[in-house]
This record gives structure tokens, sequence and C-alpha cells, in this order.
């Protein structure tokens, strides 16, 4: 045989297949949409689910991890949304912050009125054919991935949204809560365009009943214009059976300070991919992430950067807390690109193991082609320090709280890269529940 | 209030003590002098409940109770503290956070109720004050970046707020200038009392014309050889260890 044979359809890429075929035409947006849906799935279909033969799906074989693929989720009818919002209220602790709220995938609430700020559903921006869903889908960098290019052919279900300058320091939740009887699948998408010189805080979270094996493919992309600031801050605290793929696109201009910080504490399996591009100079970059898996949950965090112009700095921190057989992933690719002179970038992934059974696979890669340049990575993968644990102990900290400090002090760094305090307050809550939980 | 008997330690198949016998009273201050690598630190660390030792023989009562099968937080909340020769950084975790943490951490473990936020920072403000310990250093994470003396002091700021029994000093006077050494002098004298007792490690006899010991010993290749009044650590300025070395070989 061959090596490039193609492998037998799974059950899952076979129902991926059927269910694009039976839905490509009732799906929203005028043709031109409907052509990026087909191209969208072509790409899709030749790699089919990415296995690990694909470099950056190497320690995550999507193809032998999504076995099926479930039926996508059923419009939440508005009972259910009440049940599901009102389990989530306190997820995360009450932000001073307008949100959009999404159920199963579903846009459910209206969105808010914000000054300066539009907001249309996805479906209905495609539909009426609205100029910004040209925007979609705009970075190259990421074109090529298979899990996006799903998202593309399947859009549906999301937001548009939009921040002028006029909004001021404008801040927006993205809620999305997951709950039902049965597993299914969802593949929300949302688009936010930041104008030149506008500023947003960004929080998204990702919350879900545990013990149900539901599937998320999510998308969220945001172009910033020249001199924008963007915060963004996601939490990943789905339930404990979910698999929860995610992508995040990027796209800067001249002049934004951009961040970036995740939190995963949730989720069976998780993939979040972040690209990241940027288009104009003098871009300030940083974009972080604290992990904290147990049992044996899986989390890859896969990162590309490229630096495509001269005189940006990026920033990437990475830390990871395992515990019990536990498994985790960071890649991070930067990518400086000739002409980008002047770049400054560094990128730091460690990893905190907290048992013999836990692992960590730790990639991070430079590719350089700019020759005045100042780049470093590093990765480190390490237990907790025994000669600082009886220090606390000898101080009277039982062994579970001494560890727990230890744990805090390992994760506080990227933790600082969250601006607003009430934000950061709902990150350090979730690391000392996590703790807690450990006993 | 603490007696070792006949304390024989190994590590790594390595003897670090041998057969050590140790009494000290209750607020009694003892002082233990002896040349580097005789096992003085090992015994400090032994005693606080250290890991990385194997206890091949022998007993540490604490009020008469052995406290060798005890965690160190054990031992800490029965009183036990040990000022380290070298204190740890902890960078990420902040001076009162910290503080707040171990105080209330032993008085749960005595079941006494915890302190309050204010309290805690005006107990802390007070001890810190008295230790010339600037407020901006609280701010900081946990002897980061502190200098060596600053990391005594905050050690001995520790001690004070966390009123132990048995307060170890392993070499708490190295690294501190003549001033900052008068300034812990004074405060591990006001800590003195009759129901708490001193355990000072050093090589120098200038930090006992500060705390002026009750008893001085002398220990030797894992041993306690030699004990005395404090006149003893004046002999020990004036002619070393020669004789002991030799004694403790034998
Ligand atoms: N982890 C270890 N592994 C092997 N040997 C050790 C270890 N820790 C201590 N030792 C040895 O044990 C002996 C006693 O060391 P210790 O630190 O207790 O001496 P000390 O009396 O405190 O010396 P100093 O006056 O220099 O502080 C030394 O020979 C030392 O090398
Ligand atoms: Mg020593």
């Amino acid at each position: 045989m061959g090596a490039d044979v193609k492998p037998l359809r799974t059950a899952a890429e076979t129902a991926l297949i059927a269910r694009f075929q039976a839905a490509a035409n009732s799906l929203p947006g005028d043709s031109a949409t409907g052509r990026r849906r087909t191209e969208a799935f072509d790409r899709f279909e030749k790699t089919g689910l990415p296995t690990r033969r694909i470099e950056e799906f190497h320690y995550t074989d999507l193809r032998a991890l999504l076995r099926d693929a479930p039926e996508p989720a059923a419009r939440p009818d508005a009972a259910a949304v009440a049940t599901v919002l009102a389990r989530n209220a306190a997820f995360p602790a009450p932000l001073a912050i307008p949100s959009l709220d999404f159920v199963n995938g579903y846009l459910v609430s209206q969105p808010p009125a914000i000054a300066g700020v539009e907001i249309v559903a996805l479906d209905a921006a495609l539909a009426a054919g609205d100029a910004l869903t040209s925007r979609l889908g705009a970075l190259e960098l990421a074109q090529d991935n298979p899990m996006l290019a799903l998202n593309t052919a399947f859009m549906a279900e999301g937001a548009i949204v939009r921040v002028s300058k006029d909004a001021g320091d404008a801040g927006l939740q993205l809620r999305f809560a997951n709950a039902a009887d049965a597993p299914f699948s969802s593949a929300p998408r949302v688009l936010v365009v930041v104008d030149d010189g506008a500023s947003l805080d960004l929080v998204e979270t990702h919350a879900g009943a545990n013990g149900l094996a539901y599937q998320v493919n999510a998308v969220v992309e945001i172009i910033a214009g020249d001199g924008a600031r963007v915060n963004h801050t996601r939490i990943n605290a789905e339930g404990d059976a979910a698999q929860a793929v995610s992508t995040l696109s990027v796209s800067l201009g001249a002049d934004v300070r951009f961040s970036s910080f995740g939190l995963t504490t949730g989720s069976a399996m998780s993939r979040h991919q972040i690209f990241l591009g940027c288009a104009g100079e003098g871009a300030d970059i940083t974009i972080g992430g604290a992990t904290m898996l147990r049992g044996r949950q899986f989390a890859d965090t896969t990162l590309t950067l490229d630096h495509a112009v001269p005189n940006c700095n990026s920033r990437e921190l990475f830390k990871t807390v395992l515990d019990d057989e536990s498994t985790g992933v960071f890649q991070g690719k930067i990518i400086v690109r000739q002409h980008a002179q002047k770049t400054d970038g560094r990128m730091m992934s460690a990893a905190l193991l907290l048992a013999e059974n836990a692992t960590m696979n730790n990639k991070p890669e430079l590719e350089i082609f700019a020759d005045d340049v100042q780049c470093a990575h590093g990765a480190t993968c390490g237990q907790l320090d025994d000669d600082l644990l009886f220090y606390l102990m000898a101080r009277g900290l039982p062994r579970k709280q001494a560890e727990a400090l230890m744990v805090e002090a390992f994760l506080g760094e990227p933790l600082e890269f969250v601006a607003r305090e009430d934000v950061r307050d709902n990150l350090v809550a979730l690391v000392e529940g996590w703790l807690a939980a450990r006993g | 209030m603490l007696e070792i008997r006949n304390l024989v330690v190994d590590i790594d198949d390595k003897r670090i003590l041998n057969g050590l016998n140790l009494t000290v009273n209750k607020g009694e201050v003892a002082a233990i002098m002896g040349p580097n690598g005789s096992g003085k630190s090992t015994l400090s660390y032994v005693i606080s409940g250290k890991e990385d030792y194997t206890v091949v023989d022998g007993e540490i009562l604490l009020d008469g109770e052995n406290i060798l099968e005890l965690d160190p937080a054990e031992r800490a909340a029965l009183g036990v503290f040990l000022a380290f020769q070298y204190p740890l950084e902890i960078p990420g975790v902040g001076t009162m956070t910290f503080l707040k943490a171990v105080m209330n951490a032993q008085r749960k473990a005595r079941g006494e109720a915890e302190l309050t936020t204010p309290d805690l920072m005006r107990r802390v403000r007070e001890a810190a004050e008295k230790l010339s310990i600037n407020q901006e250093m609280l701010k900081r994470p946990l002897n980061f970046g502190f200098s060596g003396g600053e990391k005594k002091r905050m050690e001995i700021l520790q001690m004070a707020l966390l009123e132990p029994k048995l307060c170890i000093l392993d070499e708490t006077d190295s690294g501190l200038d003549i001033d900052a050494l008068k300034i812990v002098a004074d405060g591990v004298n006001a800590l003195r009392s009759p129901d708490r007792s001193f355990l000072v490690i050093t090589h120098y006899q200038r930090l006992l014309d500060y705390i002026v010991p009750d008893t001085v010993h002398v220990m030797a290749n894992g041993r306690i050889v030699r004990t005395g009044g404090k006149e003893l650590a004046l002999e020990l300025e004036a002619n070393g260890y020669a004789d002991y070395r030799q004694q403790a070989a034998e």
C-alpha cells in the first residue's frame, strides 16, 4: 500500500459529510457564502479530522479522540434556556460587563444596547448579506486549519460584533453554557471587529453540565484596527465529559495593544488553538494561559503567532498544572518573517506535575527569517520544590495547603496579564476552587 | 521542654547525627556551637521534621511527647519554630498573604478562631516596626529579592507572630550587620519567657553577648561533646574547636 492511500472515513467523518450534503442548501447566506462553505468543507474533507500525521496535531489526534459526531443541538426552547441560564447564573461571578448568552451554541439573549457597539446575530447577518460577513475567516494564517474550516462550513449560530471608537472603553461578555439530556454538538462563531482606536474588554466563558459528552467546535475571531486596544479573557470551565475544540483567530493592525489570557479547568478533552497575525507595525501582544488538569483530562493549547511586519513585541507565558493521570500539550510557534526586523518575541511554557502519572508535552518553536530580532523561547517541566514545601510546612501549613499556595504562586504570573481586577478575581476564585477540590 | 535521646540520623546512608543527647528546659536559652559540617543544621531540620533524613535510632520529646512521627506542620502547631539558616524565596506569594495563611493555619490547628484581616494587619505592623522592617517589604513576595539580613529579620518577624514554644535559630546572626544584629537580638530577647525555650545555633560569640545563653553546647561529628555555661563560648572563641574534633573522633 502506498503512503498516500486515504484512510477509511471514521463514523464521525462519514456523519459530517452526510450532514453537510443535507444541510448545505438550508444554511444561511447568499451564493458567495455558499461557495465559501463548500470550499471550507472541501478543505476539511481533504484531511478529514486531523490525525497525528499533521504536525500541528502531533499530540492531539482528533480523528481518534472525536470518535463520533453527535447530532447538532436542537434550538433550546424558552424553558430550557431559562433553566440553563439559571444554573449558570453564578458563573462567572457577576461582572459589570454586558453579556451575550449562548445555550448549546445558540444565541439566546437579545444583544445588549451598548453605545458605539453594534451586535448582530450571525445567522441574521449572513442571511442579510451584512458587509461585515465578508471579514469572516479573513486570517490567512488559519486558513488551512481543518477544525476552523469545519466551523466555517456549518457556521450559522453566533454573532458579529463591531466596536467603534465612540464606545469608549467597551466591555462584552460572551457566555456559553451547555446542558441537555443527550450528547450534542455545537459550532458557534463570533466575529469581533474593533475599529481603529477603539477599545474592548472581551470576556469569553464556557461552562457545561458534567457527565454529558457534548462536542464543541467554537470559533472567535478578533480583528483589531490601528491603535485599538483589546483585552481578551477566556475561561474553559466546560463539563467534565465535554470535548471542546476552540479557535481564536486574531488579526492586528498597527500599534494595537492586545492581550489574551485563557484559563482551562474544564472538559475531558480540549484543544484551544490560537492564530495571531500582525498586519501593522508597533503591536504589543501578550498571550497567557493557565491550565489545571486532573483525573484523565487532556488539554492542548496550540499557538501560532506570525510576526509578518517589523517592530512588534510579543510575550507568551503558559503555565500548566497537572495532577493524577492528566495530559497537557503546549505547542507554540512564533514565525518572524524576513522583513519583520526589530521583532521582540519571548515565549515560555512551564508545567508543574503534581503526580507521577501526569504528562506534559511541550513544544515551543521559533521560525526566524529576519536577522535583527530578539526572540527567545523556553519550556520547563518540574515538580513542587521539596525544600520550599518543607519551609511552608515548618511554618504550620498542612501539606495540601502548602502545595496549594505553591501552585497559586506558580500560576500567579500569567494571571497578572489580566488587567481588569473583577475579571482576575473570577480567575483566582476558579484556581482556588480547583485547589480546594484537591482536598 | 525538649529532650533528645541518643539521636542517630543518616542521610543517603551517611551518618550525620551520631547518638546525640540534648536537653533544653522550659524557659532556657541554649546555644549550640560547633565546626562547619558537624550537623547543627541537620539537627534543626530533624527537630522540625524535614523528610530527607532517616532517623535510625533515638527520640525527640517535646513536653514529654515523641514528635518523630509528626509532619512539620503538626510540629509547628505544637510550637516548634525554625528560623532557617537560608530562608527561602517564594516568588508569587505576597508576604501578607503568606503571614495570614500561616498564622491562621496554626490557630486553626490549635482550635483557635482565625484572625480578622485588620487584626492581623495590626499585629504584623507592630511586630515589623519593632524589627525595623519597613512596610514596603511586607508588600513584596515573601523574601523575594530581600537581602540576606532582611530575610533573617523576616524569620524573626514570623517567630514573633507565631509565638512558638521552642524557637530554633540556625545562624540567624550570619549575614547581619552590627545594627541589625542588635535589632534581631532585641527581638529575640523580647520573646524570652519562662514558657519558651530557645536553641541558638551560632558560630560567633558576638551574638551571645546580646542573647545571653543559659547553657552552651559544643557539637562535633554529630554529637554534643561538651556542655557548659556562657563562659564556654568565650573559651571556644579563644581556642577554636581543635580539641573537640579529636575528642569526637575517638
Ligand atoms: N542532603 C545531603 N546529602 C549529603 N550530605 C549532607 C546533606 N545535607 C547535609 N549533609 C552533610 O551533613 C553534614 C552536616 O551538615 P550540616 O549542614 O548539618 O552542618 P552544620 O553543622 O550546620 O554546618 P555549618 O556550620 O556549615 O552550617 C555535612 O557533612 C554535610 O555535608
Ligand atoms: Mg548549618
